[in-house]
């Protein structure tokens, strides 16, 4: 077992990829402690809210402030505001009313307004435009207006008794608040999802559940795949025949349709994470009863295997003894595969909105679905599927990774 | 020599073995009869692929036979349980070809010679006395089991895991050894010494022992009948000086033919 893990880590491949592994297993293990909400918490009213570092507005006001004075900081403002559909529009108010188009630079905000500013006049009437459209440029007038003013905003509250506003303080635009003093500051690395969940938090719990179930999954489809390989290769017969029998009806069909319809046929609301990833083990072993097999086969013969006959050995002992050592590096890869296709597998049967039952429990499959069904991936919200895309490929690559290594060291015909 | 009085100890009759099924069979041994007596050095002498190494697993029981009968000590071989054939295990064992494939390299030497001892009964004996036992089998192939015990098979050379081969005949003392070709793998120097303990151990044990071989001067060396084996079939058979000094068959010939110089040397120096 020592030398099996010594030269295992002696592959450059296994070595990369276990690293990149037990780095999603220590996030896993570790965020958790370090963030303890709950992950299926809804804290954002709306839909997909961009990542970014949300600050309380409320507690800003409240906050000390500091003036600084920034020479850039009415053009950042007004430029923030005025977005490249506004520039087009203005153009093409200005080119209509008669300004020759050269003159007209959308780049250059400060001539551009200056210019918006000099000639609009909501009473012209330009042939061909609609009523909507008049509206849109009043409507952008009142905004630049205000963005062009130099002066402060009041905060007003209401007086309980007389009901009246009163000032209570005023902003001007030279007012900064250092964050750190704002005592309600959240950061949404991963943006929220369509429910108004923080997507990283989501995501990191998704990945823990996913690898639960590849693991439950990869485990029971290997433990049958291996004790059904190592049965039907080394007694053979009628054994043998039988077994194989099993095995090729299960390749007759595919185990995702298998896998489609029982999970179908369980109904939602039975279809936990642990059934889910029961049934995954339990229509996935076909390959692995296969490949051990005929591993088995070969070595049934070797001489090692004769003398422990000819040593007394009853089939059992010698199955464990002399044929599942010899095996043993093979198994651990198939394990491997079974576990990273495992969670692939969840991932397939959620996207079709057939996995585990939606209300407990985030798996990177139902990350997939929920943004799906919301079209995330249509409105350009690439924070609600993008990542979890990135972990199950990088789940998935980290196991190929350790996979290949493997089967460097132990696989002496692909060796040098 | 072919003693008429002593018990025959191993017979087969129609003996045959076939391999694949359809165009890709092979015929390994077909039709063979024998008649192996009991205290006999009996060799069996054939090329490569003549089907030496199928005959003797049919003869062990390692793997099935396609047609013929197999009798030991007079009755038809019966080994259709895990239990009878463990008996039949304690009268017939086996040194094979490949020394460096014959052990399991995940059981260190210990367990190979305690495997021995539990075969023979000796399961409950005190440890002290199981350690007698294998410092006595090592002794008698010339390994210290000092230097060996905790050690894996695969840490010995050829010659030595040869060797400890025999130690593990020595320990179960079974009453026929099937030895085939055990000094094709390993070098020449050790090669006259693994004979020298084989025959040492069939005098000390009174074994019959038959002997694969590709050498037919080996064979006339050290054996009292001989059969030869041409792609499956016994083309030849009789005394070793009947059959290597007056060969009948061309194939015969041909296999004396291609014996190295100085077997016929020492040959001529015995005859
Ligand atoms: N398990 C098997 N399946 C199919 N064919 C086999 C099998 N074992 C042996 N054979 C074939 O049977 C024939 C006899 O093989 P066998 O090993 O008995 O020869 P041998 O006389 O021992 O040769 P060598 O001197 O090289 O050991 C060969 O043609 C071989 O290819
Ligand atoms: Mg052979």
């Amino acid at each position: 077992m020592k030398h099996f893990i010594r030269q295992a880590f002696r592959s450059p491949n296994f070595v990369a990829g276990f690293v990149i592994f037990a780095v999603i297993l220590l996030t896993v293990f570790i965020y958790p402690l370090i963030i303890t909400d709950p992950p299926l918490e809804i804290i954002g009213q709306g839909t997909f809210f961009e990542p970014g570092i949300y600050v309380n507005v409320y507690d800003s006001i409240g906050s000390p402030h500091h003036t600084l004075k920034l020479s850039d900081a009415a053009a950042k403002r007004i430029a923030s505001r005025l977005g490249d559909d506004e520039r087009l529009a203005i153009k093409e108010w200005l080119v209509a009313a008669g300004i020759p188009e050269a003159e007209v630079d959308t780049e250059n905000t400060e001539r551009l307004i200056d210019q918006w500013v000099n000639t609009y006049d909501p009473a012209v009437k330009i042939p061909g435009m609609t009523n909507a459209r008049r509206n849109y440029y009043i409507r952008l007038e009142t905004s630049l207006r205000g963005l062009l003013s130099t002066e402060g905003v009041s905060i007003a509250a209401k007086n309980a008794e007389t009901a009246a506003l009163e000032e209570k303080s005023t902003v001007t635009q030279s007012d900064y608040v250092n964050v750190r003093e704002v005592p309600n500051v959240r950061l949404l690395l991963l943006g929220t999802d369509n429910f108004g969940r923080d997507v990283l938090t989501e995501l990191i719990a998704a990945t823990g559940v996913s690898l639960q179930i590849g693991f439950v999954a990869g485990i029971i489809a290997t433990l049958i795949g291996l004790i059904l390989g190592l049965v039907s290769g080394y007694v053979g017969g009628l054994v043998d025949d039988v077994i194989m029998f099993v095995t090729n009806l299960f390749t007759v069909i595919p185990s995702f349709v298998l896998l489609i319809l029982i999970s179908f046929s369980i109904g939602q609301d039975k279809r936990g994470a642990v059934t889910i990833a029961v049934v995954i083990g339990f229509t996935s072993w076909v390959w692995t009863a296969r490949a051990v097999r005929s591993q088995v086969v070969s070595l049934r013969n070797r001489d090692h295997v004769n003398l422990s006959k000819l040593s007394g050995h009853s089939i059992a002992h010698i199955i464990l003894n002399d044929i599942l050592p010899y095996i043993a590096s093979y198994v651990v890869m198939a394990l491997i595969l079974q576990i990273s296709s495992g969670i692939l597998a969840e991932a397939g049967l959620s996207i079709l909105g057939l996995g585990p039952r939606t209300t407990e429990v985030p798996t990177l499959g139902l990350m997939m679905n929920w943004a799906m069904i919301y079209q995330a991936q249509i409105l350009g919200f690439w924070w609600a599927y993008f990542p979890v895309i990135v972990t199950i490929a990088l789940i998935a690559f980290s196991m190929n990774l350790m996979n290949t290594g493997l089967d460097q060291v132990f696989n002496p015909a692909l060796r040098e | 020599m072919a003693d008429k009085r002593k018990q025959v100890c191993l017979k087969g009759t129609g003996l045959t073995k076939v391999f694949g099924i359809g165009r890709q069979q092979t015929v390994a041994v077909d039709h063979v009869d024998f008649e192996f007596y009991e205290g006999e050095i009996i060799s069996i002498v054939g090329e490569s692929g003549s089907g030496k190494t199928t005959l003797a697993k049919m003869l062990l029981g390692l793997i099935g036979t396609t047609e013929g009968d197999i009798y030991f000590q007079g009755k038809k071989r019966d080994i259709s349980s895990q239990k009878k054939k463990k008996e039949y295990w304690k009268n017939i064992q086996a040194i094979f070809q490949d020394p460096f494939s014959s052990y399991n390299i995940f059981n260190k030497i210990d367990s190979v010679l305690l495997d021995c001892i539990h075969m023979r009964g000796g399961k409950k004996l005190p440890y002290a006395k199981k350690l007698e036992l294998m410092t006595e089998a090592c002794g008698f192939v010339n390994l210290k089991f000092e230097e060996l015990t905790n050690k894996y098979p695969f840490e010995l050379s050829g010659g030595q895991m040869q060797r400890l081969m025999i130690a593990r005949i020595f320990l179960l003392k079974p009453k026929i050894l099937l030895a085939d070709e055990p000094t094709s793998m390993i070098d020449a120097c050790s090669r006259a010494t693994i004979l020298d303990m084989l025959m040492q151990l069939r005098d000390e044990i009174d074994m019959t022992l038959i002997f694969i071989t590709h050498d037919i001067g080996l064979a006339y060396f050290v054996s009292d009948s001989v059969y030869i084996m041409e792609r499956g079939i016994f083309v030849e058979r009789g005394s070793a000086d009947e059959v290597i000094l007056h060969p009948k068959e061309a194939y015969t010939q041909r296999l004396i033919n291609d014996v190295p110089k100085i077997y016929e040397e020492w040959d001529l120096s015995t005859v």
